[in-house]
């Protein structure tokens, strides 16, 4: 008994360490939104660095996952004489859940490896002690800026990203299946509701916040040089991936309640 | 209009002046910096162990010590960048134990800190290291940044290298350019982390002679530095404070210090010490 515990509690030590940090930054940031006119652009360059250069990245797995879901689905429905409801299967799934969420785990991965990266390296090279040693808030300056961009960036590109995914799964329906373009369209518009927009869109908030968080809690609580900033780094990206999917849950959970 | 005069003056958030019973003695106000019975241990091994230093205002004070003695620990308590575990510290005035990091930043833009690796920004150039602080906290147009920003490279000894890198400067240039950024919002306090650690000789006598000139100028009046290099201590200190083993062993002018009659301080002087 006494040997197990000793083998779990360090783990238990550091799984509370670790969160209590990610609570702790949280509340920092919160108690830091304001942020001064200088840092404005701050936020702007990170539209691009989050948003337009992820763009790639989010259309291309949009346009397959619409395509792939397109195809699954229509073997099967046309077993049934379903072939029609091809379109509003592909915009529920897409709007609701997988637009947002491998939106989320790709772009929050690339982005969140990066924040860590960067405010890993910042650290090691003893940058953001010397911010503080200016007298300048690190937390305003490299975290805010990031986290607000975040919650443009993330539900913009989930809105694109959807509206992709559909576009894929049409190629397919239109081209593969030979389901009239019409059709497809008319019945997505029917099935589909603006509250499903909504919701997916709505969870990409949080995704944003999350995934920005995590990558900056990461950076900023390295430790072992660059040997650790590598750790750290490929940390984000699986941690990253498990608390969208966990986030997803309960997110929708709370949707369905409103 | 100075740049002193126009960057945020300090909060005293938490600077109460009272006492509660059973806490440490306060710091004197005296002091540019005073330092009271400070403790500071690393995963429960101690580094600082009750230690007091006073730093007067107008003086340069040494802190020499082996490698791994708790100098820079030292160095990065006065400048609130950690806490102490127990103890007091006073920094320009402010007792600064208690306050939180937004209460401390105000404190900190009177004081210049240069780091041993110089810490620049890598994504900035030289010209923007400088004037970083200036855009940060002062109210100049970028013509009066420019103006100063230049100055004080000329200060150091770096003219025509606005554009260039971190990346592109040798160690003892990015130092330089790293004296430049912490002088440049008129510091009343300087805190030197091994100016001269890893240098080549040459380069070490550059940055003496710059940190002398820089005295006697009363561009630094008053300063704490921290290094193992004696020749440097020798040129610059008004007093030199000796750590061993977490505490100071000896303080007093150089050639006090020079002429200790304590073992443990001829020890380290005369490289003895293990």
């Amino acid at each position: 008994m006494t040997a197990g515990w000793e083998l779990v509690a360090p783990r238990v030590r550091n799984a509370l360490a670790y969160w209590g940090g990610l609570a702790l930054l949280t509340w920092e940031v919160l108690r830091n939104t304001w942020l001064p006119r200088r840092y404005i652009p701050l936020v702007i360059a990170e539209f691009d660095g989050m948003g337009v250069r992820s763009l790639v990245v989010a259309g291309t797995a949009a346009i397959f996952t619409g395509m792939v879901f397109a195809l699954q689905s229509s073997v099967y429905l046309s077993r049934f004489g379903a072939d029609l409801y091809v379109g509003p299967l592909v915009g529920l799934s897409v709007l609701r859940e997988l637009g947002p969420v491998l939106t989320a785990i790709l772009v929050g991965g690339k982005v969140a490896s990066g924040i860590t990266a960067e405010l890993g390296s910042m650290k090691v090279t003893e940058q953001i002690d010397a911010l503080r040693a200016i007298g300048v808030n690190y937390i305003k300056r490299l975290i805010v800026p990031r986290v607000m961009a975040a919650l443009f960036v993330f539900p913009l590109l989930t809105a694109l990203a959807d509206f992709i995914a559909l576009v894929g799964g049409m190629l397919i329906a239109v081209y593969e299946r030979r389901i009239d373009v019409y059709l497809y369209w008319n019945t997505i518009f029917y099935w589909v509701v603006i509250r499903d927009l909504v919701t997916g869109v709505g969870k990409s908030f949080f995704f944003g916040v999350i995934v920005t968080l995590i990558g900056a809690h990461n950076g900023l609580a390295m430790t072992g040089g660059t040997e650790g900033l590598g750790r750290a780094t490929t940390a984000t990206v699986v941690q990253v991936s498990v608390a969208v999917i966990i986030a997803d849950f309960f997110l929708t959970k709370l949707f369905l309640l409103l | 209009m100075s740049v002193r005069a126009q960057i945020e003056q300090p909060g005293r958030r938490g600077d109460t002046g009272e006492r509660a019973p059973g806490e440490a003695p306060r710091p004197g106000p005296g002091s540019a910096v005073s330092i009271a019975g400070v403790w500071k241990a690393f995963g429960g091994v101690p580094v600082l162990r009750d230690l007091d230093l006073e730093v007067p205002h107008g003086s340069t004070v040494t802190v020499m010590g082996g490698s791994g003695s708790g100098k820079t620990v030292l160095l990065r308590l006065t400048a609130g960048l950690i806490k102490p575990d127990r103890g007091r510290i006073r920094t320009l005035g402010v007792d600064i134990t208690p306050l939180r990091e937004e209460a401390l930043l105000p404190v900190r833009r009177r004081m210049g800190f240069i780091f041993q690796g110089a810490a620049l920004f890598d994504s900035l150039t030289v010209y923007e290291n400088v004037a970083y602080p200036l855009r940060e906290h002062s109210t100049l147009t970028e013509v009066e940044t420019a103006d100063q920003v230049h100055r004080l490279l000329a200060r150091v000894g770096l003219e025509g290298v606005d554009a260039k890198l971190p990346a592109e400067l040798s160690g003892g240039m990015r130092k330089r350019v790293g004296i430049a950024r912490a002088l440049v919002l008129g510091p009343e306090l300087i805190l030197y982390d091994e100016p001269t650690a890893g240098l080549d000789p040459t380069n070490a006598r550059l940055i003496t002679e710059l940190v002398e000139s820089l005295r006697a100028d009363g561009v630094s009046e008053t300063a704490m530095v921290v290094t193992h290099d004696l020749e440097f201590a020798r040129s610059v200190s008004d007093q030199i404070a000796v750590l061993i083993g977490g505490r100071i062993a000896q303080v007093g002018s150089v050639a006090a210090v020079l002429d200790s009659s304590q073992p443990e301080v001829r020890a380290f002087l005369g490289g003895e010490a293990r």
